[in-house]
């Protein structure tokens, strides 16, 4: 018998919630077959990203720490609170101030939103740089991922610029002579044209410092620059790098792990498990449209596992780890927030948020060389290195080339000691200027305990080379020198730098002004 | 063909080459172009040249802070001397000590003449062109530096 309009439209109606349900999630159940679980991953937008199995290797916790995904859900943490902190947020010299001292006390949960857009900032930080860390040393930077390196250097670059803007933002103490002093180091390079005399035809500094503050002064032009840097251009920028990091880690294969063997047996997790042997007489050239020395096929599929749910569930702790431990410690602990900016009287000691307090022990011998120059040095020595290292091998594996534990626990002593002995003799003796006031400028530039540092950590790493006869091993002593010397500075200025930076042992020991 | 002749060249890969090389470089101009708009054209700033008022106001000998126009101002028996206290390294605002100024941001020390006795800065503390208005209060143009030693005379 046939339906009546009415009766069918009765009966779409009773079926309402079941048909939209099944509009909106395609399978509509947890998945039960292998199919089913294929299904879920790549019918879904966000989960697609990831390929449909996922290698055992991968899944292990020590592989990554999980670390990337700590810093991808930080940063939507910031993302979201960053959304609501504008809400209130005045850009303007007269009011900013005003208005974060609304959201941190009149705001209903404006401290709580405002204290976790601060630690997530500094968790991300962090975060990014033990990544970086633990891309190093398992060796996941080489090809076919050197590209992704230097995607990752972008995303930590703009990481560190995104705190920088922020900083200003409140427009307290703190902030005003952060600017100050950040602004200046963008104009430093005056110190090197005017030690030579050309800064009247050839003046990048004062056009950096110009470009940042849009005046000779820290003021409305200046807030109104950062303001736009900080909710606008560099989080655009960094989703999009973000996408791409993410792409390529797929269409890199994959996080880079030790090939698996070739036919017969392999040994996984304490089981010897099959691994798929090609056939001789058979090809599998369409998969060689995949990226990689071989196509994908080749390798064991039996050490691989469905995505779903297994890479889910780890992908989804750690976020909840991440966003449990922030907002931890945003209910404990308030972001700071010192006097309206006052540009008579700066903040003593004056400190940078303290991921930037190796620089700002750096710039304390010369604002060029320790501001600009070395930190250049640094970025573009990271981004060389996976050009200049080019050995197939370790990959995937945490220290996985011959004596790679020892050279790095060597260079981790050598770096602590010579860069303690260098503090040292600074703290004590002083620097060229004290011992002979009327010494050109030049020579400060050239020679601080900055510079010195850089040329024997370099000269640190070629023995390693010489001697180990490895571009590796050069690479793993060069690079824990560089995270040693940056931990330890950035201690060194945080705890041991006082009023007029002068040395303390404890912070408790400084005079009361 | 020997090695170092060029590849030879299609008339159909010469021309998409063209178009690509003629649309890259209208978009680096057009980029150059856009970058061009947050360099200033002219730099907004408060005048800085203060009124510090009449010269009497100030005792042989002494010496005055102002911290807002960021200057001290000395008078002894030659004359009238104004240093900036801006740190000539990076900006913050240098404090008077035992032996001249010092520095809270990075540790730069100056003796009483402004000149660097220790620490990161490259330059001394300038020294500021002091006069007098038509009525004849002192003012100092932070704006403009005059040689150390300079003494204004009233
Ligand atoms: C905002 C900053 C960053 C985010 C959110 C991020 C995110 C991620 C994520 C989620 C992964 C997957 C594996 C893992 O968790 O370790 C990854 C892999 C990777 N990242 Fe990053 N990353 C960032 C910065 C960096 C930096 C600073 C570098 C290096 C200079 C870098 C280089 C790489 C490389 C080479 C891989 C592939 C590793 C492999 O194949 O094993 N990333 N990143």
């Amino acid at each position: 018998m046939e339906e009546t309009a009415t009766q069918e439209f009765l009966h779409n109606l009773r079926t309402l919630p079941h048909s939209v349900k099944e509009a909106c999630f395609r399978l509509g159940k947890a998945p039960e077959s292998e199919r089913e679980e294929s299904q879920a991953t790549f019918h879904n937008l966000f989960l697609h990203i990831h390929s449909v199995r996922v290698h055992l290797r991968t899944l292990s916790p020590t592989l990554t720490f999980g670390l990337g995904l700590m810093a991808t859900a930080s940063f939507v943490l910031t993302l979201i609170t960053g959304v609501l902190l504008m809400v209130y947020y005045k850009p303007s010299t007269d009011l900013a101030y005003q208005s974060i001292k609304d959201i941190h006390f009149a705001v209903f949960t404006g401290r709580f939103i405002r204290n976790i857009h601060r630690w997530a900032a500094q968790f991300m930080v962090v975060v990014v740089l033990l990544h970086m860390a633990r891309v190093f040393f398992t060796a996941s930077y080489k090809k076919p991922r050197e590209f992704n390196w230097l995607v990752g250097l972008g995303l930590l670059v703009i990481t560190l610029a995104l705190s920088f803007t922020g900083y200003l933002l409140p427009w307290d103490q703190l902030a005003y002579w952060a600017i100050t002093i950040g602004s200046n180091i963008a104009n430093s390079p005056r110190e090197l044209t005017d030690a030579i005399g050309i800064t009247k035809y050839f003046d990048p500094g004062g056009f950096q410092k110009r470009l940042l503050l849009g005046a000779n002064y820290v003021g409305q032009d200046a807030l109104i620059r950062f303001y736009v840097l900080h909710v606008f251009v560099l989080p655009l920028a960094l989703v999009t790098l973000l996408g791409v990091h993410f792409w390529r880690i797929r269409k890199d294969g994959g996080l880079a792990k030790p090939e698996d063997p070739m036919g017969g047996l392999a040994e996984w997790g304490g089981e010897r498990r099959p691994v798929f042997e090609p056939l001789a007489t058979k090809t599998y050239g369409l998969m060689a449209l995949v990226k990689g020395q071989r196509p994908p096929v080749n390798r064991g599929p039996e050490n691989t596992v469905m995505s779903w749910p297994r890479l889910f569930w780890a992908e989804l702790s750690v976020f909840m780890l991440t966003v449990a431990t922030t907002l931890i410690l945003a209910f404990y602990s308030d972001a700071p927030l010192k006097e309206l900016a006052n540009a008579a009287i700066p903040e003593n000691p004056a400190k940078a948020p303290w991921y930037f307090l190796g620089i700002q022990e750096l710039v304390s011998y010369s604002a060029f060389t320790g501001g600009l120059l070395i930190p250049v040095i640094v970025v573009v020595g990271l981004a060389l290195i996976p050009f200049l290292d080019r050995r197939a091998g370790g990959e995937g594996t945490w220290f996985g080339t011959k004596s790679e534990r020892a050279v790095f626990w060597q260079s981790f002593l050598f770096a602590l000691a010579v860069t303690a002995g260098m503090l040292a003799f600074t703290v004590n003796y002083g620097w060229l200027r004290n011992w002979s006031p009327n010494i050109h400028q030049l020579w400060i530039i050239v020679i601080n305990p900055g510079s010195l540092l850089v040329v024997i950590f370099a000269g640190w790493s070629i023995l390693i080379l010489r001697r180990k006869n490895s571009v590796r091993l050069a690479a793993v002593s060069l690079f824990t020198c560089f995270l040693v010397g940056f931990i330890l500075l950035t201690y060194f200025a945080t705890v041991h730098r006082g009023p007029n930076w002068h040395f303390y042992w404890w912070p408790s020991q400084w005079p009361i002004h | 063909m020997s090695r170092l002749d060029p590849p030879r060249i299609n008339r159909r890969s010469f021309l998409s080459l063209a178009s690509m090389g003629s649309f890259f470089a209208a978009l680096g101009t057009a980029a150059a172009g856009m970058f061009r708009l947050p360099n200033p054209a002219v730099l907004p700033g408060p005048v800085r040249r203060f009124k510090l008022g009449p010269p009497e106001q100030f005792a042989a000998g002494s010496e005055t802070a102002f911290a807002e126009q960021g200057l001290v101002l000395f008078r002894d028996d030659e004359g009238f001397y104004a240093i900036s206290s801006t740190c000539t390294h990076l900006g913050c605002t240098v404090a008077r000590s035992q032996d001249g100024f010092a520095c809270p941001c990075h540790g730069s020390r100056f003796d009483n003449e402004g000149s660097v006795i220790g620490g990161p800065a490259p330059r001394p503390l300038p020294w500021l062109e002091v006069s007098r208005v038509a009525n004849g209060d002192l003012v100092v143009n932070a704006d403009s530096e005059v040689p150390e030693g300079t003494r204004y005379r009233v």
